[in-house]
C-alpha cells in the first residue's frame, strides 16, 4: 500500500501520481503521454511500460 | 497460505486483496510471469489453496493444471477454465445440459464458414472461440459481409481464427444480464445496458441492479453446474418474448460494473466462498 506519491514516466519522463491504495502490478495511465504503466514497485514508486493486452486475455 | 495467481492488479483484484487483508486471510500474490514449475518436483511452494485470477486463458489453464498436479485445490479448476474459456466448449456443455442458448453453428475451417453462417441465417454473429471483452465480434447482415469477414479471418492465418463460432443475433432489449454464482448460490445480478449490440462493460455498457427472480436463479445455477460449478459469472440475454438464454459462463469474473450498483460486497462474498471451499 502507498500514500499518494509521484514518480516519473519511463516514456515521457513526466511526473505520474500514484493514488493511495495502488498495489504492485496495478496499471496507471501517464497523465502527460497517456501511455499505460505497470507499477513495478512502491515506496519509491517505479513504473515500466505495461505489457500489451494479449488476444486470449479476458475473463 | 492461500496463493492468489495474478497477471495485473485490476479493480477486482484490488477489492479481493483488500478483502483478504481485512479478514486476515494469509495469502501470497503470485504473478503468473514469475511462475516456473519443474513437473517432477511440483510447485516450489505448498499452499493451502490457489485462487486463480490470471487474465490470459492459456496461462490460466496451464497454471491451474500445474498447481493441481502438485496436489493443490485451484478455484476455479482447470476443467472449468478449459470449458468456460472456450465458447464452443461452453456452448456444448450448455446444450448437453438442455439449457436454452442462442442457436449456434460451428465450422472448423473457413471453407465451411459461409455454410455455417447461412445455416444460422442473417443477421448472424461470429465470435472468436477464445476471447473476451467483446473483441473481434462481428455482426453479419448479409452474404457480402459474411464473405468479407471470412476472408479477413482467413488472412490472419491463425488456427484459432480459422474456426467459426456462429450464433443467431438475438433481438434482446438493449441489455443483457450478468449473474454471479458462488457454489450453489446466486449472490447478485445486474443488467448491462448499451445501445450498441455488444452489451459488455469493457465496451462502455452501464450497469443497474437486476432482481434475482426464480427463473433467473434456476437458469444461472444450472448453467454453472453444466460447466462444473465454482465461482462463475453467467451471462444471459432475453428474447423479445421474455425467454431467457444463457450466452456465456465466465471463470475469472470481472465485477467492476456489478460492484458499482450491487447492494452486496461481492469481494467479501467471494472470500467467504474461498474460505468455505478451500479451508473448511
Amino acid at each position: 500500500m502507498s500514500t499518494a506519491v509521484l514518480s516519473t514516466c519511463p516514456d515521457c519522463t513526466d511526473s505520474v501520481p500514484v493514488p493511495a491504495g495502488t498495489r504492485v502490478s496495478s496499471i496507471v495511465v501517464c497523465p502527460a503521454c497517456k501511455v499505460e504503466l505497470e507499477v513495478i514497485s512502491l515506496e519509491p514508486a517505479e513504473f515500466a511500460l505495461a505489457p500489451e493486452i494479449e488476444e486470449d486475455f479476458g475473463e | 497460505m492461500l496463493a492468489v495467481l495474478t497477471t495485473r492488479v485490476r479493480l477486482e483484484e484490488r477489492l479481493l486483496l483488500d478483502a483478504l487483508e481485512r479478514r486476515a486471510v494469509p495469502h501470497e500474490v503470485v504473478d503468473d510471469r514469475s511462475l516456473v514449475v519443474e513437473l517432477q518436483s511440483g510447485t516450489p511452494t505448498r499452499y493451502t489453496g490457489v485462487f486463480n485470477r490470471i487474465m490470459s486463458h492459456t496461462r490460466s489453464v496451464y497454471s491451474a493444471h500445474l498447481f493441481e498436479a502438485s496436489g493443490h485445490r485451484v478455484v476455479n479448476s482447470s476443467h472449468v477454465i478449459e470449458l468456460c474459456g472456450d465458447k464452443i466448449l461452453t456452448s456444448l456443455a450448455l446444450v448437453r445440459a438442455g439449457l436454452p442458448t442462442p442457436r449456434t453453428v460451428v465450422s472448423v475451417t473457413p471453407d465451411a464458414a459461409l455454410r455455417a453462417v447461412e445455416t444460422v441465417g442473417y443477421p448472424a454473429v461470429v465470435k472468436p472461440a477464445v476471447g473476451s471483452w467483446g473483441r473481434l465480434l462481428s455482426k453479419i447482415n448479409d452474404r457480402d459481409a459474411a464473405e468479407t469477414v471470412i476472408e479477413h479471418k482467413q488472412a490472419m492465418r491463425s488456427p484459432a481464427h480459422s474456426v467459426f463460432y456462429v450464433q443467431e443475433l438475438v433481438d434482446k432489449p438493449a441489455r443483457d444480464i450478468r449473474a454471479i454464482v458462488l457454489g450453489d448460490r446466486v449472490v447478485a445480478a445486474v443488467y448491462r445496458r448499451s445501445e450498441h449490440w455488444i452489451t459488455n462493460t469493457a465496451r462502455g455498457a452501464t450497469t443497474e441492479p437486476c432482481a434475482l427472480d426464480p427463473d433467473l436463479v434456476d437458469l444461472a445455477l444450472r448453467a454453472a453446474k453444466a460447466v462444473g460449478g465454482g465461482m462463475l459469472a453467467v451471462d444471459l440475454i432475453e428474447r423479445s418474448t421474455g425467454e431467457l438464454l444463457v450466452t456465456e459462463v465466465n471463470h475469472t469474473m470481472e465485477f467492476h460494473g456489478l460492484a458499482a450498483v450491487a447492494d452486496v460486497d461481492i469481494a467479501d462474498l467471494i472470500v467467504d466462498h474461498l474460505e468455505e471451499v478451500l479451508f473448511r
